[in-house]
C-alpha cells in the first residue's frame, strides 16, 4: 500500500509526516516541500514525476537521509531518521539505503567490481565474503564479464547497471533511485527498468524512483505527482505484483 | 588494509602530478639528508666528545703552548684521575689538498685516555719502540692506501724540515662517528727535533673521576695556575668542540633556513596540489559519503593520499642521499665524517611525514565538511 493522506499505519515501511523543505536563497524562501505526507510498504515500487524544481530529488535526498528536513520526520523501519545525528544516519545510510544515480557516479579510477565492493568495505564480511556478494550483484545485473573493466572501459547502460549492481550489493532496506534512466537510451533504460522491475519483484525490494519519463513510470506499481510542495494524484497502475 | 586499493587508486588517478609532488619531497628529502650530513660533520667532534674529559689550553689563545710542568700539576688535584697532552703538527703529506690532522702525541698515556680509539696491544708497543713510529687512522690508511711498515714523508709548516714516519698501527674508532683520519707520532721525538719552543705543548686532556663535578674542576685548574706566566683556559671537551665548531661560522642556523625555506615551500605546493586533487573528485567523494562513509573516514582517506605520496618521496630522497654519502666525503678531506646517521633518516622521514600531514590536513577538512547533497548537484 502506498498513501498520501497521512493515514497510514504503524506497519509502513517507510513514512514521511508533514514533511517540509524551506530554502533560504538571499532574503527570500523557497518552499520546496510543505506538509508533505506518505507511507510506503514493503515491496513497492513507486515512481515520483513532477516538472523541474519541484522537489523531486530534495524528496529523495530526505527519505534517504542525505539530508534534513525543515519540518516534519521520516520513519523508516521504525527507526526515525530525521532524528539521528549526522554520523549515525551515515552508518544507517550504509546499511538500508541503496542509491541510484543519473549520472551513474562510479570512481573512474576503481574497477566494476571495486565499484560495486565500495558499500562492503564498510561491513564486517571477509575478503572472501565480499568477493562472493559482488560476484552475485554484477550477476544480478548480468556484468559479470566486465568485472574488471573501468567504467571508461562500459557503455552508460553497463555503467547504470554497475550503479544498480552497487546499490543492492549490500541488502538494503529500500532503493532511491534519481533519474536512473535519464542519460541511456531507450533499449539501456528498458534493460536498466527491467532490473528494478526484477529486484522488486523476484527480491522484495522497495524502490522510490524519480523519472521524467512516462515510459518508465509505467513500470512502477504507483504514480505519485509533486505538486506545490505535496504529493498528489495517485494513480494505482493496477498491475499485479 | 582493504581501503588500500582506494587510496593508491586515487594516486594513480593523475600520474604526472603524483610523480611531481612526490619528486618534490624526494628533492627536498635529498637536500635535507645532505644538509644533515654535513651539519653532522660539523658537530661530529661536539658528539663524540667524552663527558669525563677537560680540555686545558693557553688562556691566551689555543695556539700559545703550556709548559710540560703543569703536567704533574694537574695530576696532583684531586678529581683528576688522568692526564694526556699533544700537540698540532699541521704538516703536509706531498700536496696541501691532502689536508688531515697530525698529533705529536704522549706514548705513554694517549692510548689510556681516548680509549674509542681502538689500537691493537702489538702495533702499540711498536709505536713506543721506535722513535719515528706512527699511528694512523683506519680512514687515512685507507684513503693513501698506507700500510703497517711504510715510511711516508710528512713536510712540516711549523716545524721546519721533511719528517718521516713509519707506520706502525692503524687505529679505527669504537663508534661509526670516532673519527679515523688522524696521524699520531711521539711528542718526544717532535721535542727533540724542533728547533724552538722545546718542553711546551700545545694542550692537556684530563679526565676527571665524576662528569657531574666539571664545572667545579674547571674553576680549581684555572685557579690553580691563575697569576702565572701560563694562565690556562679549561672547559669540558665537548664546550670546546662547540666552540670550535662556531668558529666556522653558524653552520647550523644555516641549514635550518635553508631547509626551513625548503619545506615551507614543500607544504604549500602539496597542500595546493591536494586541494586541487579533492576539488577535482567532489562528485566521487559525496558519492562516498552517500554510501554510508563517515566524514572522518573521508578525512583520514585524503590524509592517507598525502601521506604516501610524502613517504615515498622522501624515501627516495633519503636512499638517494643515503648513497651520495657512500661514496665518502666529496671535498678530499674536509669533512672526515660524511655520513647520513639512521637518526637523520628517522627524522628526514618524519619530517616529511609532518609536511605530509600539515599539507592534507585543509584539503582533507572540506573534503570531510563537504555537504553531500550540495556536491550531488553540483555538476
Ligand atoms: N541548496 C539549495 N539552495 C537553494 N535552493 C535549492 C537548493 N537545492 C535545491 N534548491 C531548489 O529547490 C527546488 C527543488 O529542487 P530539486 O532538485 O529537488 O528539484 P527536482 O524536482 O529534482 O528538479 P529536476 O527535475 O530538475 O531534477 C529548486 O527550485 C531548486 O532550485
Ligand atoms: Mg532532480
Amino acid at each position: 500500500m502506498v498513501k498520501v493522506d497521512g493515514r497510514g499505519d504503524e506497519s509502513a515501511l517507510i513514512r514521511a509526516r508533514g514533511l517540509g523543505k524551506t530554502y533560504r536563497r538571499g532574503g527570500e524562501e523557497i518552499h520546496v516541500l510543505q506538509g508533505l505526507n506518505l507511507d510506503v510498504d514493503a515491496g513497492e515500487f513507486i515512481a515520483f514525476m513532477g516538472p523541474s524544481g519541484s522537489g523531486k530529488t530534495t524528496l529523495l535526498n530526505l527519505l534517504g537521509g542525505l539530508d534534513v528536513p525543515s519540518a516534519g520526520s521520516v520513519t523508516v523501519a521504525g527507526d526515525e531518521i530525521t532524528r539521528m545525528s549526522a554520523r549515525k544516519l551515515t552508518s544507517w545510510r550504509s546499511r538500508h539505503v541503496g542509491f541510484v544515480f543519473q549520472m551513474y557516479n562510479l570512481i573512474p579510477v576503481l574497477t566494476a567490481f571495486q565499484n560495486v565492493e565500495l558499500p562492503l568495505l564498510l561491513t564486517s564480511l571477509s575478503k572472501a565474503q565480499r568477493r562472493q556478494h559482488v560476484e552475485t550483484a554484477l550477476d544480478v545485473v548480468g556484468l559479470s564479464d566486465r568485472m574488471h573493466h573501468y567504467p571508461r572501459q562500459l557503455s552508460g547502460g553497463q555503467e547504470q547497471r554497475v550503479g544498480i549492481a552497487r546499490a543492492i550489493v549490500a541488502d538494503p532496506t529500500f532503493l532511491l533511485c534519481d533519474e536512473p534512466t535519464g542519460d541511456l537510451d531507450r533499449k539501456s533504460a528498458d534493460e536498466a527498468l527491467d532490473l528494478i522491475d526484477r529486484l522488486v519483484r523476484e527480491f522484495g525490494k522497495t524502490a522510490l524512483m524519480v523519472t521524467h519519463d512516462p515510459l518508465a513510470a509505467e513500470r512502477a506499481h504507483v504514480v505519485l505527482h509533486l505538486q506545490k510542495g505535496v504529493l498528489v494524484d495517485t494513480v494505482t497502475m493496477g498491475r499485479a505484483r | 588494509m582493504k581501503y588500500v586499493p582506494l587510496v593508491l587508486s586515487n594516486l594513480f588517478r593523475k600520474k604526472t602530478r603524483t610523480a611531481l609532488t612526490s619528486g618534490s619531497f624526494a628533492v627536498a628529502l635529498f637536500l635535507f639528508g645532505i644538509l644533515a650530513v654535513v651539519d653532522g660533520a660539523f658537530q661530529q667532534g661536539v658528539d663524540v666528545a667524552g663527558v669525563d674529559r677537560l680540555v686545558v689550553l693557553n688562556r691566551v689563545s689555543i695556539i700559545q703552548p703550556l709548559p710540560l710542568a703543569y703536567r704533574d700539576r694537574l695530576l696532583r688535584i684531586p678529581g683528576v684521575t688522568h692526564v694526556t697532552f699533544a700537540n698540532w703538527f699541521g704538516g703536509v703529506y706531498q700536496d696541501e689538498r691532502n689536508f688531515f690532522p697530525q698529533f705529536a702525541v704522549d706514548r705513554e698515556t694517549y692510548r689510556q685516555m681516548f680509549t674509542e680509539f681502538i689500537v691493537p696491544d702489538d702495533q702499540w708497543q711498536g709505536f713506543q719502540t721506535d722513535k719515528e713510529g706512527a699511528i694512523v687512522g683506519e680512514a687515512l690508511a685507507e684513503r693513501f692506501k698506507w700500510k703497517i711498515g711504510d715510511r711516508i714523508p710528512i713536510k712540516g709548516t711549523i716545524f721546519a724540515g721533511t719528517w718521516e714516519f713509519n707506520i706502525r698501527g692503524i687505529y679505527r674508532g669504537r663508534r661509526v662517528q670516532d673519527d679515523t683520519t688522524q696521524l699520531w707520532f711521539r711528542w718526544d721525538y717532535l721535542d727533540e727535533r724542533k728547533a724552538f719552543g722545546k718542553g711546551w705543548v700545545g694542550w692537556y686532556t684530563a679526565r676527571i673521576a665524576n662528569p657531574d663535578d666539571a664545572v667545579r674542576l674547571v674553576k680549581v685548574i684555572d685557579e690553580q695556575f691563575a697569576n702565572s706566566p701560563a694562565e690556562t683556559k679549561t672547559d669540558t671537551e665537548k664546550a670546546f668542540a662547540a666552540s670550535f665548531v662556531k668558529q666556522m661560522g653558524n653552520i647550523q642556523l644555516l641549514i635550518m633556513s635553508v631547509g626551513s625555506v625548503v619545506f615551507f615551500t614543500l607544504l604549500l605546493v602539496t597542500g595546493n596540489t591536494m586541494a586541487i586533487a579533492v576539488r577535482e573528485r567532489t562528485r566521487e567523494l559525496a558519492v562516498l559519503k552517500a554510501v554510508g562513509f563517515s566524514d572522518r573516514f573521508v578525512l583520514m582517506l585524503v590524509i592517507a593520499e598525502t601521506m604516501v605520496v610524502a613517504v615515498v618521496g622522501g624515501g627516495v630522497g633519503l636512499g638517494l642521499a643515503k648513497l651520495f654519502t657512500l661514496r665518502g666525503d666529496p671535498t678530499g678531506g674536509l669533512l672526515p665524517f660524511f655520513y647520513l646517521a639512521s637518526d637523520d633518516i628517522a627524522l628526514g622521514l618524519g619530517l616529511a611525514l609532518a609536511v605530509g600531514l600539515a599539507a592534507g590536513v585543509l584539503p582533507a577538512l572540506s573534503a570531510s565538511r563537504l555537504r553531500v547533497v550540495d556536491a550531488l548537484r553540483r555538476v
